[in-house]
């Protein structure tokens, strides 16, 4: 399979009055057509930000994003809208995504209507064709965002990010927002889509069970930074960093005889503004030792599987 | 199409909403105008009583002042020392002011200048108020920091001396008291503009535009400014009132409108010095100008209200 | 805390509680017809989706519903036997502070921005026994400790804290007067999980070191797995399943329920698509007649329109489901 985005050393810094806050920091990975890469972390990891990145809503800092094998962080007015088609967005919260004042016909037009691609007539085939597809009935065409339930709403939003035929979406907390029967509704649409439309997603989320459903690869980040990647199964079956341990053991299994045992840790994040070298998790991990205040590296442990901990070969004998 | 299994799922849904028909959500179905966002405003409008009231009230003024000539009884001109300063009678409802004029007929007349030095000083301000507003919030920067701190060397001056200091360029013309009644209110919009920009813009919805590769100036027009509206028009309805009220005072110094014309407060400016002999000279302009700023404070509340999306159902 | 160990059996008993909202001539039936009991030293997860009734339960125990637009339609609500809802409305506050008492959602907008941490422990304290100033700041400082922060940020405002140790603060002020009732409204949700971890942890060993009863209110069933011992799940201002996490957990009965753990991804089973439950909860202001769920089950027959049983399937299992009564029997089974 094709490598469909590249990261290469990307990072995102936020000037604040304290100091540059590290929103990604030095993140390489790459997506494949076609599959799910999910990034799983606590709020403030950057996982929001680091896909915001990838589809030039933020402007990266340094480093660079391969799209089907092209650098994509220096392009041209041209390039770039034609960019913003291949690769779109679902945002988390289904009530601030959509503008109050447009029907959800307007909202699924809009994109459309922008690029000129299209015929009215066609504009109006595709909003109907849309609708159907992520399954608004056609009655909701005129009604305002209020008058939909929260499930209904993220339809629009997904129907919106098709309009223009994307290759890639990212997924940014599509479902936390949603109640648990609704929540299904939509991951099974999402699953569906991919199907039909051959996407490549990136799945960001802070929910462990929900990207473990939906997800090939994942990537669990901290601090802006990756410290584990690797195929999603195995990464529940053999965490190996620390933190991803502590992270799946935190999470509350309705399995009554689940015997995992609950690692759990000390203190909260720190803070991402101006970190010191060195591994971030370090603080709070019960492994940390004089190695792990130098950097740290993302190295390939086992095949496809890739920890940043200089103490992974003696934790896991 | 490959996609049956979603279509199974919605056509499952469907079947499902048509059988139960009570789904409120399915309330939003057929739409003809009167599900319109305007009529939405205007039904929970109708709803608050006091602001009815208030509606009628300037719809009645308005009215008056259009058809003056039919209304008023005397020319209100006409000077007749011999009935100066008479008590309200059947022959002069209001009674009459030191010149015998008949007071009622240059309320009637004044309506014409009261309510549109107040409907045009606060479209000026509220209109000049959201292009400065809207230029800070988009460009954001130098240009928002020079916008705030004109508004802040602006809201420095005390009103009425500001006033008083361009009504001097100006002179003291309608038109002139009309400028210089907008000036103080602009910074007053243009912060409020501002700040309404800054939280929608926060919302994901612009970033959504931003992401279907929306213009700048189309995420502006179409997708930030509509947002930040309701504010405003109350803002601009609240305004009115203080307007009449600035032009009384105005004309009260000697600098708005004046004599002949029937502006209210520049009548009970003229009708002062009488005080103590004919106290209905001022009473009754000085009851108009209040009835109006009442009137358009109740709106502007009833507004307020019809516009919140929180009241919304 | 040797004391508080004696006591034992009931607590609270909820019984037949109904609460609706009254506004705009419409009337939105939050709670309809709610029972369970909770002994001392239990805790009892209520699970639900958003707008489910959980909360409204919840402020109809502590009577904090604003009234208009609630109101309390019926039913009783017995702690230690005495209906709090024939208590005077001066007397609540004793009771709020005392024996129940509350921790809400947000551990952001729960504190004082203004006021110095310890002083937010000790006011209720103060207020409630009528104790010194050095006594109330004392018995603070223990309790700050309990929940896991150092004594040395006693004298600390809440922007000093982050979100996981502002929570610990709050239900410290919710802990301080040794309540035997805690109700905790979705007290995790704000926060990340490693933390969520933490303050679940630091709550379950502090209700059963003091042996009080906690009501643990989430959407999370996660959440109450590890939390609690009996969940009843609320559906449509209704507890529509209530039993020991094992009998909900292992043997779910009622279709609702069943329907939500098949709609969950789970963490160890690979499934390929999840069965969503069709269709949405129902508008609280016009709830079908008979069962609640009616609309949206699989299993549902004509009787289901009408009228809905509760079935007992022993050892306080319960579920209001028509499959399970006599006339239905082979229904759904």
């Amino acid at each position: 399979m094709a490598k469909l985005i590249e990261l290469k050393h990307l990072k995102k810094y936020f000037p604040t009055s304290k100091g540059a806050l590290h929103a990604v920091d030095d993140v390489t990975f790459d997506i494949e057509e076609g599959t799910t890469m999910g990034v799983v972390g606590e709020s403030g990891c950057g996982k929001s930000t680091l896909g915001r990145t990838i589809i030039h809503l933020h402007e990266s800092t340094d480093g660079q994003i391969f799209y089907r094998g092209k650098d994509i962080t220096q392009v041209s007015k041209s390039e770039m809208s034609e960019l913003r088609h291949k690769m779109q967005i679902i945002f988390q919260d289904p009530n601030s995504s959509l503008n109050p004042r447009m029907t959800v016909e307007d909202t699924i037009r809009e994109p459309m209507k922008l690029s000129k691609r299209f015929s009215r007539a066609e504009i109006d085939d595709r909003v109907n064709e849309l609708m159907h597809r992520v399954g608004i009935d056609r009655r909701m065409r005129q009604a305002y965002p209020h008058e939909l339930d929260g499930g209904r709403r993220q339809r629009v939003g997904i129907a919106r990010a098709l309009a223009m035929d994307p290759e890639f979406i990212v997924c940014d907390e599509p479902v936390s927002a949603l109640d648990v029967s609704i929540q299904a509704q939509i991951l099974n649409l999402l699953q569906d889509l991919q199907r039909d439309h051959h996407l490549t997603y990136m799945f960001v989320t802070h929910d462990m069970s929900v990207v473990r459903h939906l997800s090939d690869n994942i990537c669990v980040m901290y601090l802006g930074q990756v410290v584990e990647i690797c195929e999603a199964k195995e990464i529940f079956r053999r965490p190996l960093h620390p933190y991803t341990q502590v992270l799946l053991s935190a999470i509350p299994s309705t399995d009554l005889n689940d015997q995992r045992e609950r690692i759990i840790t000390k203190g909260e994040l720190s803070s991402p503004i101006n970190p010191k070298p060195g591994c971030r998790f370090a603080a709070r991990c019960a492994y940390a030792c004089e190695k792990c205040m130098q950097p740290q590296q993302l190295a390939e442990v086992e095949p496809g599987h890739h920890v940043a901990c200089c103490r992974i070969h003696e934790l896991n004998q | 199409m490959p996609e049956l299994n979603v279509q199974a799922e919605t056509q499952e849904r469907d079947r499902h909403s048509h059988h139960h028909g009570h789904d409120h959500h399915e309330k939003a179905v057929k739409r003809s105008w009167k599900d319109s966002n305007f009529y939405g405003v205007m039904q929970r409008f109708a709803k608050n009583k006091v602001s009815v009231v208030g509606l009628i009230i300037i719809i009645l003024l308005v009215l008056t002042a259009i058809f003056a000539e039919q209304i008023a009884p005397y020319n209100y001109r006409r000077i007749d020392p011999a009935h100066a300063n008479q008590l309200p009678s059947a022959a002069h409802w209001f009674g009459t002011d030191a010149q015998g004029r008949d007071i009622f007929s240059r309320i009637v007349f004044g309506a014409r200048y009261s309510l549109s030095i107040g409907v045009i000083a606060s479209l000026v301000g509220t209109l000049l108020g959201i292009l400065f507003g809207a230029l800070a919030g988009f460009f954001g920067g130098w240009v928002e920091t020079v916008i705030l701190r004109i508004c802040d060397i602006i809201q420095s001056i005390p009103n009425i001396l500001l006033c008083i200091c361009v009504s001097q360029v100006f002179g003291s013309g309608f038109f002139a008291t009309a400028m210089a009644l907008s000036v103080y209110s602009i910074p007053g919009t243009t912060r409020l503009l501002r700040a309404t920009m800054m939280s929608v813009r926060e919302q994901e919805f612009v970033e959504a535009a931003k992401a279907i590769d929306c213009s700048p100036m189309r995420i502006m027009f179409k997708h930030i400014l509509p947002n930040c509206m309701a504010p405003l028009i109350v803002s601009f309805s609240m305004a009115i009132g203080m307007k009449i009220m600035s032009s009384a005072g105005l004309s009260f110094l000697g600098l708005g409108i004046q004599e002949p014309i029937p502006e209210w407060g520049a009548m009970i400016s003229a009708g002062r010095r009488y005080l103590r002999v004919a106290p209905h000279l001022v009473i009754f302009p000085g009851l108009f100008v209040a009835l109006v700023v009442l009137s358009f404070n109740l709106v502007g509340d009833g507004l307020r209200d019809a516009l919140d999306p929180k009241l919304r159902k | 805390m040797e004391n508080a160990n004696q006591k034992s059996g009931r607590l609270l008993s909820v019984q037949n509680l109904s609460v609706q909202y009254e506004a705009n001539n419409e009337v939105v039936k939050a709670v309809n017809g709610v029972s369970f009991d909770l002994n001392y030293g239990e805790a009892l997860g209520l699970v639900g989706e958003t707008g489910a009734g959980k909360t409204t339960i919840a402020k109809a125990i502590l009577r904090i519903l604003p009234d208009p637009p609630a109101k309390l339609t019926g039913g009783k609500i017995l702690l230690d036997g005495e209906n709090l809802l024939d208590v005077p409305a001066d007397k609540m506050p004793e009771i709020r502070g005392q024996r129940i008492s509350m921790v809400f959602q947000d551990p952001m907008t729960a504190l004082n921005p203004v006021k110095r941490v310890g002083w937010q422990i000790a006011e209720g304290i103060r207020l409630h026994e009528h104790c010194s100033k050095a006594e109330a700041n004392e018995r603070a400082k223990e309790i700050l400790k309990l929940v896991g922060i150092s004594e040395d940020r006693f004298r600390e405002y809440p922007h000093q804290f982050s979100g996981g140790m502002k929570q610990r603060v709050v239900i410290a002020i919710a802990l301080a007067c040794n309540p035997d009732l805690l109700i905790a409204d979705e007290p995790t949700s704000a926060l990340d999980v490693t933390i969520q971890a933490q303050v679940l942890e630091m709550m379950g060993e502090l209700q059963k070191a003091k042996n009080s009863a906690l009501i643990l209110i989430t959407h999370d069933f996660g959440v109450v797995a590890k939390s609690c011992d009996k969940v009843g799940v609320v559906y449509a201002g209704e507890i529509i399943e209530f039993g020991t996490i094992r009998q909900v957990f292992e043997e779910p009965k009622h279709p609702y329920t069943k329907g939500l753990f098949e709609a969950i991804p789970s963490m160890s089973l690979d499934v390929d698509r999840l069965s969503p439950i069709r269709g949405l909860p129902p508008d609280p202001t016009n709830l079908p007649s008979g069962c609640k769920f009616a609309p949206r089950c699989k299993y549902r027959t004509e009787r289901c329109r009408q009228a809905v049983d509760e079935h007992d399937f022993g050892d306080g299992h319960r579920c209001r489901c028509c499959m399970y009564s006599e006339e239905h029997g082979e229904g759904g089974k």
